[in-house]
């Protein structure tokens, strides 16, 4: 077995592990959970520097495993393998699965459901960064679901239920749409295969009536995930509502399966639909963006806050995403992607540390706890200042790597209003900011207060490392990206 | 052996038939057993039940492919395959029968086991039937016994109702269907299936224009077996029967009888008529008609179903939409349609079993079927919550269980046949609502799981399981896995049915 089955299957050998412990050995099951989940995060590291060094020359994809028959009856196959637009994932997935798993440690009760549910999540999405046949990609990206359900519906906030169920609804909503598509393309290409490699090149064969259809379900599917507006209600619901860790895993990696999966499955294998349709595609992305920004400015919980700006935030990328022609444009779906995955990955880390003392989230009630927290604020600072793009910093990178590349390739006008969308960023953040560290301190209310502890600091100081690297020093990052990007825009402008 | 050879040694024939054979006299068997120990056993007459349905298994793994008897009992990879179901679906009712067998049948525990045991024997011989008259005797071996298993708790007055229900439903629609049949007797002369097929297309052909007497006959047959299908608007009776039969026989209702009811469904429209399925053959056709019945049963089952607040009558709108799903594979008329029939049933059998179990067993320690008394189950019954979750998210279709495949592959027969006929093109609207309310199933089956996981307080009641509904929950959950994760054996298998109907 190669690498990539053992990413999917350590977590699983873990859900194993947490479920045979007895209940009660609470630390038994946490440790346990964390060491083991270190186990395919070292393995994704690894990926990321071989990857580097000996594949990225190439476009081709490495560490093939398969194809092996799974389902021979059905022509279905277990195939996995890795590029350069899956790696980077495999990378986020890896650390950030590690880094909330260390944050849970704050999950008090059910702790054994919690740590088990959590690593088949894992297993779940590193398969769905990994799959290249259709139907394994499906299960993966449905079998995500339940456990996401489960960690919502039990460890989550009052509105538990309702957003639970919302999320699961909508995401199967959208994932019959991809079944249909993925039906489609079989049957019609010739021999019935599910393989997407070989698909990639049967897409552009097929009818301009089919290849739109196919289009526009896969999009929905995957939209409705990334969430594109006007399919990003269930997304403040489900994280707000969300335990922390929780959080951080559907902004830092659930959404990035819905432009990973644009990226994989529906921009390279329908061109035709996809010249046709890239200025709507660019449009839905601009009104996120602006709609998202406005959103997030009139929000009063922190964490909702953060919430309505990863729609802001996903916008960027569908709108980088319609301008399928430019390499630079492409490349920065991918540092967006990254970049926003350890941005608002820690951002709810953050929001999360506060929420753990001060059991609210309400702006309105802070003040002045820079006096208090200096620590804590410093952090909050630097996340804010990224997520704001402040050059130096890999949100920085990735919104400039998307306007060059958007700007040549779409409409002036469409990518000018989205430009505004910086600024209303960098309003939501620095009115966020000012309203809760900066100002009166009260000191009855907040006096209790404590410092950001040593567990919490280990699960955002690699973040924060990361995000200021990646703004320092992209280099690496688009060098690893480089052959795959260039190969998938040549694909995507047949 | 080949299916199409006929045995002409009666011996052989008999010995093709010794699992049916030795099922029947097992039942008697048990009924006599449980007279003569004067009914003092909770479980004997229930055990030897099961190793009798155990032993049939075995058996039926030495029979032989091969016809006697004309075409009125001819063992084909059908009848195989869905003996199988019926075997299991009984097992597994039996197994999750010890509850009521303790407590309330104290007196007739024989026969609450052994006309189970006829009906299974009724099920398999229609199964093994090509030929109208043995069609209709298995059908009527399997029902009647059922008519007095509905209403087996004498002192309850929804069992009795129930049962009264049941059985007039139930011989109103067997008169429905003898009448269809005799149309086709008439048109063809024959109560041979395949000779009817034959007949019938000639005589098609010979007069151009047979007027609307297949039509009439279509909608008798579609009424009859609709009836014990549930497919709506035949459904009316099965939430109420459901609601008042002891719950593993709404169980066995719900998986054997509906078995047995599609076996039916394929013989007389896919062996028999086939010809006069596209719309080219209106106004005699029957594809539409029935995909329009499959339509209504998907949106209604599961329209209805989010409204219920008593688990078995929202098992029993889940079961009438589950007949809708397998009615479009049933529809595809291609080498993948029966084959997904007959492979959605496997994987519908160890889900809606295992769920009926879940149900019984809740049922025989609290008294109560609604929903909200699962609150807070998965605290203190971590077992019972985490099968019956599976169970439920299997009837959703969620991957890797086995109802996703059960979908995936009916779903895919529907579209390969919609994609091959351009006449066919109204299938795509078909695949569109099933998928769509299968969303909408979410809610009500997520409904019970939130019951059972998302609540703060601890259920009042724990479960304790008694060895045979351990081992149907334990099938089931097994069952259900492997029909997701490892289905190539029995897809293969169910291959060979498309085959043997020359699909």
């Amino acid at each position: 077995m190669g690498i990539l089955s053992w990413l999917i299957l350590v977590p699983l050998i873990g859900m194993v592990y947490v479920m045979l412990m007895p209940k009660e050995k609470v630390n038994l099951i946490r440790y346990g959970a964390v060491i083991i989940s270190v186990i395919p995060m070292l393995l994704s590291f690894w990926l990321t520097w071989d990857y580097f060094f000996n594949y990225s020359g190439s476009a081709a994809m490495a560490y093939m495993e398969g194809p092996y028959e799974w389902i021979p009856s059905l022509n279905i196959q277990y195939l996995l393998g890795a590029d350069g637009i899956s790696v980077p994932m495999l990378f986020l997935t890896g650390l950030l699965s590690t880094i909330s798993l260390i944050a849970s440690f704050s999950i008090k009760f059910r702790v054994k459901e919690y740590f088990a549910f959590f690593l088949l999540l894992e297993a779940g999405m590193m398969g769905v960064f990994v799959a290249l046949d259709f139907f394994l990609f499906y299960v993966f990206w449905e079998i995500m679901l339940v456990p996401m359900y489960f960690l919502i519906g039990v460890w989550g906030g009052p509105q538990k239920e309702y957003a639970a169920i919302k999320f699961f609804l909508y995401t199967l909503f959208g994932s019959i749409f991809m079944l249909v598509a993925i039906l489609i393309m079989y049957f019609t290409s010739e021999p019935h295969t599910l393989n997407m490699l070989e698909l990639i090149d049967h897409g552009p064969t097929l009818s301009h009536t089919l290849q739109m259809v196919c289009f526009i379900f896969f999009f929905i599917a995957f939209a409705i995930k990334v969430p594109v507006w006007p399919f990003h209600t269930w997304l403040p619901d489900a994280h707000v509502q969300a335990p922390t860790a929780v959080s951080v895993i559907l902004a830092g990696v659930l959404l990035k399966m819905g432009t990973y999966a644009m990226l994989r499955i529906n921009w390279p294998m329908f061109p035709k639909a996809l010249q046709d349709l890239s200025f709507w595609i660019a449009v839905l992305g601009v009104i996120g963006i602006i709609y998202g920004a406005l959103v997030s400015m009139a929000q009063k919980d922190l964490k909702k806050l953060v919430a309505y700006s990863s729609v802001s935030h996903m916008g960027y990328c569908m709108l980088a995403l319609a301008a399928y022609s430019s390499v630079t444009a492409i490349a920065g779906v991918m540092f967006q992607m990254i970049s926003h995955g350890l941005i608002t990955g820690a951002l709810f880390l953050m929001v999360g540390v506060l929420y753990d003392r001060a059991h609210t989230r309400e702006i309105a009630l802070f003040g002045g706890l820079g006096s208090k927290l200096p620590v804590y604020t410093a952090l909050m600072l630097m996340f804010s200042m990224a997520a704001l793009g402040l050059p130096g910093m890999s949100g920085f990178v990735s919104e400039f790597m998307i306007f060059i590349g958007a700007f040549g390739a779409l409409n002036k006008v469409l990518v000018g209003i989205a430009v505004l969308g910086v600024v209303l960023g960098a309003a939501y953040m620095l009115r966020m900011f000012q309203n809760v560290f900066l100002g009166e301190f009260n000191m009855a209310k907040w006096g209790g207060l404590t410092e950001i502890n040593g567990r919490e600091l280990l699960t955002v100081i690699p973040l924060a490392i990361l995000t200021l690297a990646i703004g320092i020093y992209p280099k690496p990052l688009t060098d690893l990206l480089q052959a795959t990007l260039d190969n998938l825009v040549l694909l995507m402008s047949r | 052996m080949d299916p199409q050879l006929p045995i002409t040694n009666v011996t052989e024939t008999l010995l093709a038939m010794l699992p049916e054979i030795f099922l029947f006299c097992w039942a008697l068997v048990v009924i006599t057993i449980d007279v003569v120990s004067k009914r003092k056993s909770e479980t004997l007459a229930g055990y030897l039940s099961m190793i009798g349905l155990l032993i049939t298994g075995i058996l039926l793994s030495f029979s032989t492919y091969g016809k006697g008897f004309g075409n009125m009992f001819f063992n084909d990879p059908m009848a195989a395959f869905f003996k199988i179901i019926f075997i299991s679906a009984a097992f597994m009712a039996i197994g999750s029968s010890f509850g009521i067998t303790k407590k309330k049948i104290v007196n007739h525990r024989g026969e609450f086991f052994g006309l189970i045991l006829f009906s299974t024997v009724g099920m398999m011989f229609l199964s093994a039937s090509r030929e109208m008259i043995s069609l209709y005797i298995g059908l009527e071996l399997t029902t009647i016994p059922l008519f007095v298993l509905a209403a087996f708790f004498k002192d309850e007055k929804l069992s009795i109702e129930s049962g009264i229900k049941y059985f007039v439903i139930g011989a109103f629609s067997s008169a429905l269907l003898l009448y269809g049949m005799s149309f086709l007797y008439g048109l063809s002369g024959t109560t041979d299936l395949l000779s009817m097929r034959l007949n019938i297309a000639a005589f098609h052909l010979t007069f151009k224009q047979i007027g609307v007497v297949v039509l009439i006959s279509n909608i008798m047959l579609v009424a009859g077996i609709g009836f014990k299908l549930a497919l709506p608007p035949f459904h009316q009776w099965a939430p109420d029967v459901y609601e008042g039969a002891p719950t593993p026989v709404a169980a066995f209702l719900s998986v054997g009888s509906k078995a047995a009811g599609l076996v039916a469904f394929a013989k007389m429209f896919l062996l028999a008529l086939p010809a006069f399925y596209g719309t080219e053959m209106f106004p005699n056709d029957w594809g539409m008609m029935v995909g329009f019945f499959a339509a209504c049963s998907m949106i209604i089952g599961n329209v209805v179903a989010i409204r219920q607040t008593n688990i078995k009558r929202m098992l029993a709108y889940s079961s009438i939409a589950q007949a809708g799903y397998i009615m479009v594979g049933m529809l595809a008329l291609n080498e993948h349609g029966l084959a997904s029939v007959a492979f959605y049933m496997f994987a519908y059998l160890f889900a809606n079993m295992g769920a009926f179990a879940a149900v019984a067993l809740f049922e025989d320690k609290t008294g109560s079927c609604q929903i909200a008394s699962y609150e807070g189950l998965s605290k203190t019954s971590p077992f019972f919550a985490v099968s019956f979750s599976i169970f439920l998210l299997s009837l959703v279709g969620i991957p890797p269980l086995g109802g996703f495949m059960a979908k995936y592959k009916v779903f895919a027969a529907a579209i390969a046949q919609a994609s091959a006929h351009e006449s066919g093109q109204w299938i795509y609207w078909l695949v569109g609502i099933g998928l769509l309310t299968s969303v909408f199933s979410l809610y009500y089956y997520a409904n019970v799981i939130r019951q059972m996981y998302f609540s703060k307080n601890d259920s009042p009641y724990t479960m304790t399981y008694n060895p045979a509904i351990l081992t149907v929950l334990i099938i089931g959950v097994l069952g259900v896995l492997a029909a997701g994760l490892f289905p190539e054996p029995v897809l293969e298998f169910a291959g060979q049915i498309s085959n043997s109907f020359g699909f």
